[in-house]
């Protein structure tokens, strides 16, 4: 699993990554009440927003972790945004993007250096 | 029994009883206040409340499409329908009632003064057709408010027509992109904005069509110089900066700030919601603002919300002057007109943004605001609004832990939530919690930049024994805090007349219009 400094996740298979928000984002956000997903076909860029979600606190961008074509999107989360508190890092995923550059990827962080990051906030 | 008796029997003295704990009312009232159903809920559905004579109509035009099935409202009597929005609004909190701190709002008290002068015929009886030779004190009154906010800006124009502060922020933007479309620029589509700013400052921004880029915040709560910088470019359109922040601290190098972002050929919004904490002091104009809205219903003591219709409006340098929306006064040797059309001295302007020219009624109370306090009473207004700001931040710091705690704040002091650290107490319970106190809360959770954030903005127009009631309130709430005192926050309010909302489910599945349970007698028959 590789992480971004606005707390998204991604976990590679293959050339599709799965990207998400940590569970850190999801405390901190509180009660995720909606969610917007990208559909499937849509480009996205590295650094950019490519969902959104709201909570009783705040709205605000999920940016992508890496630049590429949206495969799916987690279509479950708008009837059931409660799954980004439950599970964010499992059935809270936001959406499969196949990478079109696998170096992106160097950039991220791994778990251990996630966790020196949180430590320091 | 006691002697406490006069001679019909009425007991003149309470008995003593030992209180009730946990009492509840059989009716679910509450001293003098019943509990209130929805309106739709109360009894009325089979009668009607005024006698309308039938309408002697010969036939319709609308053929098929005549209703054919009751409309379905409550019929309640004059009394019933007036004793229910009455009920309802002795469950809410108002100005009138007592201070209102909330942080970035600027709730201050509105001049019963204001009131008086607004309700004179000449003002309130007169309507935007009418020829212009018949509202001629009313063009004077217009031309003399944009006297005052020209003066009290060091501005050179204003369009008094926007209707609202992101109104306001938009006519500020669609002058920017006039004055860029004007110069064969087109290739500015950024605006930027610091992670402090009002979401309406994003929002303006995307609906005018820009896209927005975020600019840091120094450890000391002020925009990044550097940062601003780094993203300052030809592809940048402007830069919208609220001063004071809403962090509460003045933008100290505000100068600087419009000096990179002229440079770069941007143009400099400042979002002028803060305006009260400098009005009388600081001259927008001096700092290199090209655009600025000033809340009449903040800095200019107008209603609030409910209390009236806002108004926003926008301050412009000479560089934007030309872009102003129509319509605007100018005085002529006979009088006063409007200058109505996009031609001759309006040829430039983007358009209008009003049907008509804004809120009448809200630029007579702000002039009377203006007039009855005079330069040097609204340099006292700032004056008083910051003093009592610090008053606040002074003596809740022992207490409660200031987000930035060096040097004075503006007209806010801001909190963060370290202080409940380790009392399983958020920032949400202890607010709660203010409500049983009598006292309503502050911001919070805003500015985002600042965890549990609670922002107080006491305004001027609160005394010292009131600020003292209050400051006391938080105290005894910050000792109960730290006492352990959890089930006294979690459970808050305890007395107000609903509990604590479950706002999740209200985000999740809200229910957004009344139907009739399933059962009910109550049908739109």
């Amino acid at each position: 699993m590789h992480y971004t400094k606005d707390h998204e996740w991604v976990r590679v298979e293959g050339d599709v990554a799965t990207v998400g928000i940590t569970q850190y984002a999801a405390d901190q956000l509180g009660d995720v009440v909606f969610v917007e997903t990208p559909e499937a076909g849509k480009a996205v860029t590295k650094g950019d927003g490519f969902a959104v979600v709201e909570s009783v606190k705040a709205a605000s961008d999920v940016y992508a972790p890496v630049s590429g074509e949206v495969v799916e999107g987690n279509g479950a989360l708008a009837d059931q945004p409660a799954i980004v508190n439950e599970d964010p890092t499992g059935n809270g995923w936001f959406a499969k993007i196949r990478v079109s550059d696998r170096s992106q990827l160097d950039g991220l962080m791994d778990q251990a250096a996630y966790d020196a990051y949180l430590a320091s906030l | 029994m006691s002697s406490s008796m006069n001679t019909v029997g009425r007991p003149t003295a309470p008995t003593e009883v030992d209180p009730i704990h946990g009492f509840q009312s059989l009716t679910g009232g509450r001293g003098l206040l019943q509990d209130e159903p929805l309106i739709f809920e109360m009894d009325g559905w089979d009668k009607t409340g005024v006698d309308v004579p039938d309408a002697d109509l010969d036939a319709s035009d609308l053929g098929a499409l005549v209703r054919r099935d009751p409309i379905g409202l409550p019929g309640l009597s004059e009394p019933e329908t007036m004793r229910h929005y009455v009920r309802l609004s002795q469950k809410n909190h108002a100005i009138d009632l007592a201070l209102y701190p909330l942080g970035s709002c600027t709730m201050k008290h509105n001049p019963r003064l204001n009131e008086k002068m607004a309700r004179l015929p000449g003002f309130s009886d007169i309507h935007p057709l009418q020829p212009q030779s018949t509202v001629q004190g009313a063009l004077a009154l217009m031309d003399r408010l944009a006297h005052w906010l020209k003066t009290l800006t060091g501005m050179p124009a204003v369009a008094l027509s926007p209707k609202a502060g992101a109104h306001g922020e938009l006519c500020g933007l669609l002058a920017i992109h006039a004055a860029h479309d004007a110069k064969g620029d087109h290739a500015r589509r950024v605006v930027l904005v610091p992670t402090s700013a009002h979401g309406t400052n994003p929002a303006t921004a995307a609906f005018v069509g820009y896209s927005v880029r975020e600019i840091a915040q120094t450890a000391d709560g002020r925009v990044d110089l550097q940062d601003l910088k780094a993203k300052l470019g030809p592809d940048v359109a402007a830069i919208m900066v609220t001063n004071p922040n809403t962090c509460g601290l003045f933008e100290r190098d505000i100068v600087e700030i419009a000096r990179l972002t002229h440079e770069a050929g941007a143009y400099f919004y400042c979002d002028g919601a803060n305006f009260n904490a400098i009005v009388g002091r600081v001259r927008p104009g001096d700092l290199g603002v090209d655009a600025m809205h000033i809340n009449l219903h903040k800095t200019f003591s107008t209603p609030h919300g409910g209390g009236g219709p806002g108004a926003g409006p926008v301050v412009l340098s000479e560089a934007l002057a030309p872009f102003a929306p129509t319509p605007w006064v100018v005085s002529h040797e006979d009088g006063f007109r409007l200058v109505e059309f996009e031609e001759g001295e309006a040829v430039q302007s983007f358009g209008r943004m009003n049907a008509f020219h804004g809120q009448m009624g809200m630029y007579v109370r702000a002039l009377t605001y203006m007039m009855s306090h005079g330069s040097d009473g609204l340099r006292q207004v700032a004056e008083d609004a910051v003093l009592n700001a610090n008053y606040i931040k002074a003596r809740l710091s022992d207490v409660m832990s200031p987000a930035f705690p060096d040097g004075p704040c503006m007209h806010e002091a801001l909190f963060d939530d370290r202080w409940l650290e380790g009392t399983g107490i958020t920032t949400l319970d202890f607010a709660k919690a203010m409500i049983d106190e009598g006292f309503h809360p502050m911001t919070m959770y805003f500015p985002l930049v600042v965890h549990g954030a609670m922002l107080i903005e006491p305004t001027e127009t609160e005394s010292r024994i009131e600020l003292d009631r209050f400051i006391e309130a938080l105290r005894a709430l910050a000792g109960a805090a730290r006492a352990g005192e959890v089930d006294r926050f979690k459970g808050a309010p305890y007395l107000a007349p609903m509990r604590r909302l479950d706002e999740t489910q209200a985000a999740r599945q809200p229910r957004l219009s009344w139907k009739a349970r399933e059962g009910s007698n109550l049908a739109a028959e």
